[in-house]
């Protein structure tokens, strides 16, 4: 957990840094941002954003894990169920978003 | 019987724990954004990918449809500005982890603060100076309210 929380912050971090530039050039004109913002779309980069998701949410639910085991005995004794629960909110959410978001970028709609 | 004499542990250098007030700091703020940021962004995710037509709406009418309210203005100031500070003291605990050499450590430190402090000042310009309906722009692209700004 602890490499998957680290590996995660990275991916998370350097992406930010290329969202916040790509977003900047809404201030350049809309022509400009939604030529960039249309690479998105593409499969490739779909695929790119389902990953970044899956990233955000690992990284999302063990940090809360980590403030509860810091916070709480009850859950440093759980603490093993917990980072299971993590895996298992992990595929729940994935399982909602992955048909959604693999229809918006190959479905065309 | 008495108890055992304690010894003071080694101070750490590893991950720059030695300067006790400022990594608690550090940590509490590590935690207490980390809150802020999950529901922050999974707002930003359900709004921008999930609900409407996911990552196929996006495009300029739909950010300048956004920032029109000033709600977003500071949610997404906010965000940017939390996940910038919380990503980078991540990458902070990082460098003095892995970065063993004092040229690499400095050198890299010098990278992540200055592109934390280029990417919040450009990011926070953005959000605050964003103009929904440039003048000169073509009208298909802009949001529907532009019409009427624009007449």
């Amino acid at each position: 957990m602890w490499l998957v929380h680290r590996s995660t912050g990275v991916a998370i971090f350097f992406f930010l840094l290329i969202h916040v530039l790509d977003t900047a050039l809404v201030r350049v004109s809309p022509e400009a941002y939604n030529e960039v913002i249309g690479a998105y779309k593409t499969p490739v980069y779909g695929l790119v954003e389902a990953g970044l998701v899956a990233a955000i949410i690992l990284h999302a639910f063990n940090g809360l894990r980590i403030i509860a085991v810091d916070n709480s005995t009850w859950a440093l004794r759980h603490q093993k169920k917990l980072a299971w629960g993590v895996w298992i909110v992990f595929a729940v959410l994935m399982l909602g978003f992955l048909p959604r978001h693999l229809m918006h970028v190959f479905g065309g709609a | 019987m008495s108890a055992p004499e304690l010894i003071d542990p080694k101070p750490r250098i590893r991950s720059g724990r030695t300067r006790r007030k400022a990594e608690r700091w550090s940590w509490m703020f590590m935690r207490l954004s980390g809150l802020v940021l999950v529901l922050l962004i999974f707002t930003h995710l359900t709004v921008n990918l999930v609900l409407g037509e996911g990552v196929s709406q996006i495009d300029f009418a739909f950010v300048a449809g956004k920032w029109a309210d000033w709600w977003w203005q500071v949610a997404d100031f906010l965000m940017l500005l939390l996940a910038m500070l919380h990503g980078g003291n991540g990458m902070r605990l990082l460098i003095n982890d892995y970065a063993h050499s004092k040229a690499w450590r400095s050198a890299l430190m010098g990278v992540l603060h200055l592109s934390m402090v280029v990417v919040i000042v450009l990011g926070s310009l953005v959000i605050w100076t964003f103009d929904p309906c440039p003048v000169d722009a073509d009208m298909s692209l802009l949001p529907s309210f532009c019409e009427d700004v624009l007449q």
